[in-house]
């Protein structure tokens, strides 16, 4: 094992900018593609019909698709089509439209809202009637009703769930390497193409995610533990897949 | 530009239907595979023996903790790497290049296997222990309790996973192309840059996913009701 490499000042630029990319991509999706699957939600539930079917339609495609195939379809699908479009190159939102990482943060932010939506939807669904007419008959309006009582109450089911996709979402990071947007695996790659060592960078790499799946773990517990109303579970280290919709029942 | 886009979709359908069919069957032995590694891992858990449990823990925790693609390419040259030493070792000189297809099933397999694992442990735990202890009383033999007790009562339980896993699967095969085996994936790609309509065939790459996926979907509903026939019917919320 060699990892006389670590101490190369540019290789040490590449880790700590694909590092920070990793992170931004994993906080930006997860907040877009959170307040995303609470909309999917809500519109499957109480959207009309053709709105409620346009997010049905949504969660189908983007959980029965490869996160890859959806990538490659935005980054240069989408975005050739864009460019295009005249006059576009000259307007200021182009710099963001040429930015892989744009089309990343949009691609797990739709991914995201799917499976979470889905989440979200049987954590809804399962509110009792009664709460939310509890609410009414405080004098809450509708909004403050879903405000304070039914969405807070069904996070609450379905918290260790949603919890999981993030740990998920952490895990599909490294997908945006194939769009040349530097991650921690494209840096690895650079440093692999350079160094001719195969394992080290990549075993490096390994180790950094083993370990934010660690802390991101022990983050998100904290985060469970001091919901208002939660009981502290005992929980498995890790999440199984993408859980069915149904696990969020009780 | 004209001229590069004279060649459509349907000059590569061809290409692109022999590109499903290898990603299916890279899917199906990749989850047969995988289904008798996570029957293996299960019942090393389970095992009262504890560097058994301890072995499978670490290969089910570690499998799961890092992502599929960087397994996928840290795999992909580890086996070719491991399969060089293997051969030097025997006297045989020179690079092994291993077949794109045996790599992408190995590879799959074993981080199915870990997945697979936990879902086959939970479903056997949640068998009622009086249903094993009836089996021994009646003077069972291991092989006939597993195969008459413990894989009927447990399906029901393990079913919904093992779903869930095979959709997983087939999106993961996605993932082969990334180290340039020629898939249904890898063969979209090529076709978009050849002809320059990316996102017709991106577009196309997710409609023939979508029909897999729901497809199986279908295929696993029903296989679910028929393994929880006699059992009490789940209310749905």
């Amino acid at each position: 094992m060699d990892f006389s490499w670590l101490q190369d000042g540019f290789y040490q630029e590449y880790l700590i900018e694909g590092f920070i990319n990793t992170l931004w991509l994993l906080v930006v999706s997860a907040i877009g593609g959170l307040m995303l699957a609470v909309a999917v939600a809500m519109a499957r539930l109480k959207g009309p019909r053709p709105l409620a079917m346009l997010a049905k339609g949504f969660t189908i495609v983007m959980r029965g698709t490869p996160l890859l195939v959806q990538l490659f379809f935005f980054y240069y699908g989408v975005g050739r089509l864009l460019e295009g479009i005249p006059g576009i190159q000259d307007s200021p939102i182009w710099p963001i439209l040429r930015d892989p990482f744009f089309y990343g943060a949009l691609t797990f932010t739709l991914s995201v809202g799917a499976y979470s939506g889905e989440v979200l939807r049987g954590a809804l669904a399962n509110v009792p009637q009664g709460e939310r007419e509890a609410g009414r008959a405080f004098g809450m309006s509708p909004f403050q009703v879903f405000s304070r009582l039914w969405l807070p109450r069904a996070i609450q089911l379905c918290l260790p769930t949603l919890t999981g996709e993030m740990i998920l979402l952490l895990k599909s990071v490294p997908l945006v390497s194939t769009i040349a947007l530097m991650d921690l695996l494209q840096a690895a790659n650079i440093i692999r193409d350079e160094t001719f060592l195969v394992y080290e960078p990549l075993m490096l790499i390994a180790g950094i995610y083993l370990a934010m799946t660690v802390v991101l773990t022990l983050v998100l517990r904290q985060v469970e533990r001091h919901f208002p109303g939660m009981q502290p579970t005992r929980r498995r280290w890790l999440p199984s897949r993408h859980m069915e919709p149904s696990s969020c029942k009780d | 530009m004209d001229n590069v886009s004279q060649e459509g979709l349907l000059d590569w359908a061809g290409p692109i239907l022999q590109g499903a069919l290898t990603t299916l069957e890279i899917a199906v032995l990749a989850y047969a595979i995988g289904l008798m590694l996570g029957l293996i891992g299960a019942s090393a858990r389970l095992s009262p023996w504890a560097p058994l449990r301890g072995l499978a823990t670490v290969y089910s925790t570690a499998v799961r903790a890092v992502p599929e693609l960087l397994l996928i390419i840290l795999l992909y040259y580890a086996g070719s790497q491991a399969l060089t030493a293997l051969t030097n070792a025997f006297g045989l000189p020179g690079q092994v290049a291993i077949n794109g297809f045996v790599t992408a099933v190995g590879v799959l397999a074993f981080v199915q296997g870990a997945y697979m694992t936990e879902v086959l442990r939970g479903a056997i735990l949640a068998i009622p222990r009086g249903q094993l202890e009836a089996a021994d009383a009646f003077g069972f033999s291991a092989w006939t309790r597993f195969h008459r007790i413990v894989v009927p009562a447990m399906l029901p339980n393990a079913l919904p996973g093992m779903s869930n896993l095979w959709l997983i699967l087939i999106k993961d095969t996605a993932l082969i192309s990334v180290i340039g085996f020629s898939e249904l994936f890898f063969t979209i790609q090529q076709a978009a840059a050849s002809t320059r309509a990316h996102f017709l065939f991106y577009a196309a790459a997710g409609v023939i996913y979508l029909i897999i996926t729901l497809s199986s979907t279908a295929l696993f509903t029903r296989l679910e009701r028929r393994v929880r026939r006699g059992l009490p019917h789940q209310e749905e919320a």
